[in-house]
């Protein structure tokens, strides 16, 4: 097999913009929206919760989970999250394991995050004073205790700021999805220019909306950190 | 149906290995150049320039790869331009890493302490002087282990080339795939390549870092 | 004052809302040294700071041998700096060069001597200051009271008309304080305008030909020094005086 780059596409030079064909479109963009806001929803909820668990492994945990957690965040964090999900929905089905585009989405986007929240709690802990420990494993708190009353809540609130920015970037990485056919804003935006090719117009508009959230939800995820998580 | 063997995908995918470095060092280095320009025009006293370098940080760091890729795609094509997707793909990704590499720069000068400055300016040094000869050095030295880790992420980024029909490692897999109906095998062993490449990095990134 | 070196009128400056120097009126001779004390929080470094340019003020006026400051215009800062001269109580040398590179650093670029020229001008002060073997260590290998002789040094090799000093030993342990009082006392006796601003009292009672005690912004009493230490006029002076002890 042989692969060429140079393919040359001719187009014609074109000065008209149209945003109105591709905002008349706006119900495909919200369900867009919708679906994007939801995906990473439940990404952030899951994916958090597998960095504290794979962060309490790697610096509490016995060897073997040290070692597992390892491998794990190693691997995940030096591969492309666009292979990660195409492993994930196209190479899966071949062991059995069939997954709808959805559920290989959020399952992606999961193991995605949790590897990167892993190294980011596992950070914040570190930084715990290891006074703080020793004074309440000297109340006689079992080490369950101890990490999640203790260690976790000002580790959290330190490094909130990095974990939001973590789930920006996999919110902002769910844009490939689309091309799995899930029903995220890049699909809406890629469906909309192949009715009335106006391409550049609709993913300027995509981009924006992208944009938008991004701020948006940065803004709702440093209100929501500190009122009830720490 | 031609069977073929595991030798067979692996060379095919390691031809396509090429494209991926190529792409990522062609990103890589002229990502590095206008970073620094815009690096520069972030702490001079012009308002303007300021405004503009951190619009376009924010603009780059607030979208989806994959869109910026899009419009360079569309984009270039609109001004009558013939577009390969390789053309597409080394704009975009150079574009995005400027505006990475800037910002991480930035973060670097930042913590070089506010009396380098001083001692500088007490000296009767002009600001390029001061850049030049006092701040420049020390940043550049707290500035490796972020770069070199960023490296990284340029490696990785080039897989969503693959979607503008740039043929790197991750197109490779997907057409291999089509051919050869093994998805795990294949995307596994594209996975793996990947990680070969981007691991490596990693560490020596995480060694500078402790070293420095 | 026949042209005085420096001369301050009605200088006021504010941080934001908070004023921090009320109202200053200053003449300096050339060659005078002169000793600026106070609380902290009375405006004393910032006066200094003043002078030199690094920071701006909103009213008064404040000239450097007949020329006024223009805060805006870089290269009118640049040629004031090569009158003005600053020690700073950090020292703030380079890291990245060696000593003596540190000190010929600023008169290569804004002179625009040559090498050989700077070199040798770099050993000769280094030796002044008693560190001539230094000149190709790092900074990093040289104690507190090392560092600050060198930045001395670095200063002195623009051969300003003036030289700030920012209490340039409150960093420094005390057994390595003495070293560099040394050094500012051989430059008062060669007749070089100091402006210190410093906690060491008998330094500046024994080395200084005018003392300035500062308070809340102003200058509150100004004397030379038997006539400060030794009769306060105010009561704020006699209180600092006496916590001092």
């Amino acid at each position: 097999m042989i692969f060429r780059n140079d393919s040359p596409r001719l187009t014609p030079v074109r000065i008209t913009f149209d945003f109105l064909a591709v905002l008349s479109q706006w119900p495909l963009l919200v369900k867009g929206v919708a679906w994007t806001l939801g995906l990473t929803a439940v990404s952030a909820v899951v994916g958090v919760a597998l960095g504290i668990a794979c962060a309490w492994a790697r610096s509490q945990g016995g060897k073997g989970l040290r070692v597992a957690a390892g491998v794990y965040v190693e691997l995940i964090r030096n591969t492309p999250f666009i292979v990660q999900l195409f492993f994930i929905f196209f190479g899966l089905p071949a062991l059995g394991i069939k997954l709808s585009p959805e559920v290989a989405s959020v399952l992606a986007m999961v193991i995605n995050l949790g590897a990167y929240a892993t190294e980011i709690i596992r950070a914040g802990i570190n930084a715990t004073p290891r006074g703080q420990v020793e004074a309440a494993l000297s109340l006689a708190l079992t080490r369950a205790q101890v990490f999640m009353r203790v260690m976790l809540p000002p580790a959290l609130r330190k490094v909130w700021p990095a974990l939001v920015s973590q789930i920006i970037i996999v919110m902002l990485g769910s844009a490939v999805c689309g091309q799995i056919s899930t029903e995220e804003l890049s699909y809406a935006a890629n469906l909309i220019q192949s009715r009335n090719f106006r391409s550049f117009e609709a993913f300027t508009i995509a981009t924006a909306i992208y944009l938008a959230l991004a701020v948006a939800v940065r803004r709702l995820l440093n209100w929501l950190g500190p009122r009830f998580l720490f | 149906m031609v069977d073929f063997t595991f030798w067979d995908i692996a060379r095919n995918l390691l031809l396509a290995v090429r494209w991926t470095i190529a792409l990522s060092l062609i990103a890589f280095i002229g990502g590095g150049v206008v970073g620094l320009v815009l690096l520069v025009a972030r702490i001079t006293k012009s308002h303007a320039a300021r405004r503009f370098v951190a619009a376009y940080v924010q603009l780059f760091q607030g979208t989806p790869l994959l869109m910026q890729l899009f419009l360079a795609y569309f984009g270039i094509a609109l001004l009558g331009v013939n577009t390969s997707p390789w053309v597409s793909a080394a704009v975009a990704l150079t574009l995005y890493t400027s505006a990475f590499l800037a910002e991480i720069w930035r973060g670097c000068v930042d913590a070089v302490p506010k009396g380098q400055w001083e001692a500088a300016q007490s000296l009767a040094l002009n600001f390029g002087e001061q850049l030049r000869y006092v701040i420049l050095p020390q940043a550049a030295r707290i500035a490796i282990a972020p770069t070199v880790g960023f490296l990284v992420q340029v490696i990785k980024g080039t897989a969503l080339a693959s979607v503008i029909g740039f043929v790197e490692l991750t197109k490779a897999g997907a057409m291999i795939t089509n051919a050869t109906f093994r998805p795990f095998l294949v995307y596994g062993c594209v996975a793996l390549l990947y990680f070969a490449l981007c691991f490596p990095i990693s560490l020596y990134a995480r060694r500078l870092e402790r070293t420095l | 004052m026949t042209n005085p070196i420096i001369e301050i009128q009605g200088l006021r400056k504010s941080f934001g809302t908070n004023e921090v120097l009320k109202g200053i009126d200053l003449q300096v001779r050339s060659g005078e040294v002169i000793a600026i004390i106070g609380k902290s929080g009375s405006g004393k470094s910032t006066l200094l700071r003043c002078i030199n340019g690094l920071e701006t003020f909103q009213h008064g006026s404040l000239a450097v041998d007949g020329k006024h400051l223009v805060h805006d215009n870089p290269a009118a800062m640049r040629e004031l700096r090569q009158h003005v001269g600053m020690i700073f109580q950090s020292f703030n040398l380079f890291p990245h060069l060696t000593v003596g590179r540190n000190v010929m650093l600023a008169p290569t670029l804004v002179k625009k001597a040559s090498a050989d020229e700077t070199a040798a001008l770099a050993r000769k002060l280094l030796e002044r200051v008693g560190l001539a073997e230094k000149f190709d260590a790092m900074p990093d290998q040289l104690s507190g009271g090392q560092q600050q002789r060198v930045a001395i040094a670095r200063a002195l090799a623009m051969q300003p008309a003036v030289l700030l000093c920012d209490e340039i030993t409150s960093a420094l342990d005390p057994e390595l304080v003495g070293e560099v009082l040394r050094v500012v006392e051989s430059l008062a006796h060669d007749g070089m305008t100091l402006l210190m601003v410093t906690h060491e009292m008998n330094f500046a009672r024994k080395v200084s030909d005018r003392v300035i005690f500062m308070h809340q912004g102003r200058v509150h009493e100004m004397g030379d020094p038997e006539q400060l230490f030794g009769a306060p006029q105010t009561a704020e002076l006699k209180q600092f005086l006496s916590s001092l002890d």
